[in-house]
């Protein structure tokens, strides 16, 4: 293992690289654009052997990165907000036709207004395609996750998509220290990518097929099997994971200091660590107050939430999106998750970081204390009218 | 927590200052966290760029922009405005690439150190004469960085330039 200064992108790049795609499509797009160009540069230089195909459009990437898992390889793309987009097409054909592919997607706000900066818009409109959906909150898991994202969907039980979202710009762009694991370590830990779904001239088989009304709501249902599936086999990859590299993680969610906790802040991607610090500020002050970071979108941690929040006195939820005439998507699932466990938990829906505005230590502050006094379900930071 | 803000002009390595600052204080040992990053955004060159370092001797978990700075280095003169005063902490230094002597600053001639060195641009010497100035990384650590983030060609120089900008802003 060696310490570098990296960048999200870059770590996530390097932590690719450990994977060993065979092969990598992918379109540039700020703020993914750093992944993109580092695995290039590691195609030219020799260090990854992959066939790197420059394609002319997200939709390329992701059509191409389809047929290259179809002949049954390890495949890689990126991506980011307008790209992602672009690639919806593409995204229920590669679940549905149960191609491990991984891509990065860099959270990024999505048009109009035209925005660069980090939101989640772009992945949460589209987590019904079928992808497994985790949420980074720094580089080291973002490195950690290029890694356990192959071991998770190429599982013979899984078999699904699966994205890795890194907050734009304020994870893609910003550097800290990474542990960069050997070659050894990740090959330790990452078998060989070996399937059945990909043509084979020995064993020939129709692929990518159409199935009418008769079957078509069978292969739906084992989409979403594979999909549950997937939970108990995140559990197994962290383990193996913390055998071989020392760093355990915590399954779909991230608890802090929820135990006992009179009222939590559930959230995801970076901003769970800012509140966590204001948590442990309050903490100072007698406030029994909590964090819960959402890793995992999808599969959904409906059983996990609810567990973690039953004695609380409210919740709040905290996401960079709002799904127009509703509420944050966000809030959408863990009310749902709520609901389905019969828990009357208050529970308070905060918009902020849209368009890549900072969220302060203040806002959180203002969170913690509204959700406490009580306030409208559907509250956007820095703006003061019902919603 | 000691938080640099770093002002410069599009190509004149800001950023690079803010991260090789960021690696060399990381690279410290056990209990020394950092984070780098540009203002994010798109860039150009000329236009007017921030930068930003943060150390710590714990995990840093707020990734949010710096609002009161410890340092504020300026690689070029005319960013200065009085209102950067009010980005500060207490006790906070300005430090600007420059001969003219202002009470408002502490002034160090990065251009002449970077031009005797036939250095194209004064980052890496201001990152020098900030860590001669505040002691938050040794010359042995910037000299590190160097070596492991900067291209083999221009480490020499660099390095130089940090040893020699640490030396002078003392004197």
């Amino acid at each position: 293992m060696s310490k570098q200064y990296l960048s999200g992108d870059e770590a996530f790049a390097a932590g690719i690289r450990l994977a060993r795609p065979e092969v990598v499509s992918a379109y540039p797009i700020t703020p993914q654009t750093i992944v993109v160009e580092r695995l290039s540069d590691m195609v030219e230089d020799g260090s990854l052997d992959a066939e790197f195909i420059h394609v002319e459009s997200e939709h390329s990437a992701l059509s191409c990165a389809i047929g290259a898992s179809a002949a049954g390889v390890r495949t890689f793309t990126a991506t980011s907000s307008q790209g992602l987009l672009y690639m919806a097409e593409g995204l229920v054909y590669a679940s549905g036709g149960r191609f491990p592919i991984v891509m990065m997607n860099a959270n990024r706000s999505t048009a109009l207004p035209w925005n660069i900066y980090g939101d989640q818009r772009d992945s949460l409109a589209l987590l019904d395609t079928g992808w497994i959906q985790a949420y980074a909150e720094n580089a080291q898991e973002a490195l950690d996750l290029a890694l356990l994202s192959y071991y998770i969907a190429e599982h013979k039980t899984v078999s699904t998509p699966f994205m890795v979202n890194l907050d734009g710009f304020i994870l893609t762009h910003t550097y800290e220290e990474v542990d960069v694991p050997e070659q050894s370590q990740a090959d330790a830990f990452l078998p060989k990518y070996e399937t059945e779904n990909c043509f084979d001239f020995d064993k020939p088989k129709n692929m990518a097929f159409s199935a009418g009304p008769d079957t078509n709501y069978i292969f739906k249902f084992k989409e979403h099997a594979a999909m549950r599936r997937a939970i108990p086999v995140i559990q197994e990859a962290e383990a193996k994971f913390a055998e071989v590299f020392g760093r355990q993680y915590t399954g779909l969610i991230d608890t802090y200091k929820t135990e006992d906790a009179d009222y939590i802040l559930i959230t995801l991607g970076t901003i769970a660590g800012l509140s966590r610090e204001i948590a442990d500020k309050l903490r100072a002050e007698g406030k029994k107050v909590g964090v819960l970071r959402i890793r995992y979108l999808r599969p959904f941690p409906t059983d996990e939430i609810a567990q973690a929040v039953r004695n609380a006195k409210a919740v709040a939820v905290l996401e960079k999106d709002i799904s127009f005439g509703a509420a944050g998507t966000v809030f959408t699932n863990v009310t749902s998750a709520l609901q389905t466990a019969g828990l009357n938990v208050p529970a308070y829906n905060f918009i902020g970081g849209l368009g890549g505005r900072n969220i302060s230590h203040a806002d959180i502050e203002e969170i913690f204390a509204k959700t406490e006094q009580g306030t409208q379900r559907v509250n956007f930071i820095g703006i003061e009218v019902e919603a | 927590m000691k938080e640099i803000l770093w002002l410069g002009r599009g190509g004149q390595g800001a950023f690079t200052a803010a991260k090789l600052l960021g690696a060399a204080f990381a690279a410290k040992g056990e209990d020394a966290y950092s984070l780098a990053f540009p203002s994010f955004g798109p860039e150009r060159r000329g236009a007017p760029v921030r930068a930003f370092t943060k150390l710590d001797d714990k995990p840093i978990l707020d990734r949010s922009e710096t609002e009161l700075a410890d340092y504020i280095v300026l690689l070029d003169e005319t960013l200065f405005s009085p209102g950067l005063q009010n980005l500060l902490k207490p006790g906070g230094q300005i430090i600007v690439n420059t001969k003219t002597a202002n009470p408002a600053w502490i002034a160090f001639d990065g251009d002449a150190l970077a031009r005797s060195l036939l250095l194209p641009v004064v980052n890496t010497v201001m990152l020098g004469a900030l860590s001669g100035l505040s002691g938050v990384v040794t010359v042995e650590d910037m000299e590190n960085a160097i070596d492991s983030y900067l291209a083999p060609k221009i480490r020499e120089k660099n390095k130089q330039a940090v040893a020699q900008a640490a030396q002078e802003v003392q004197k």
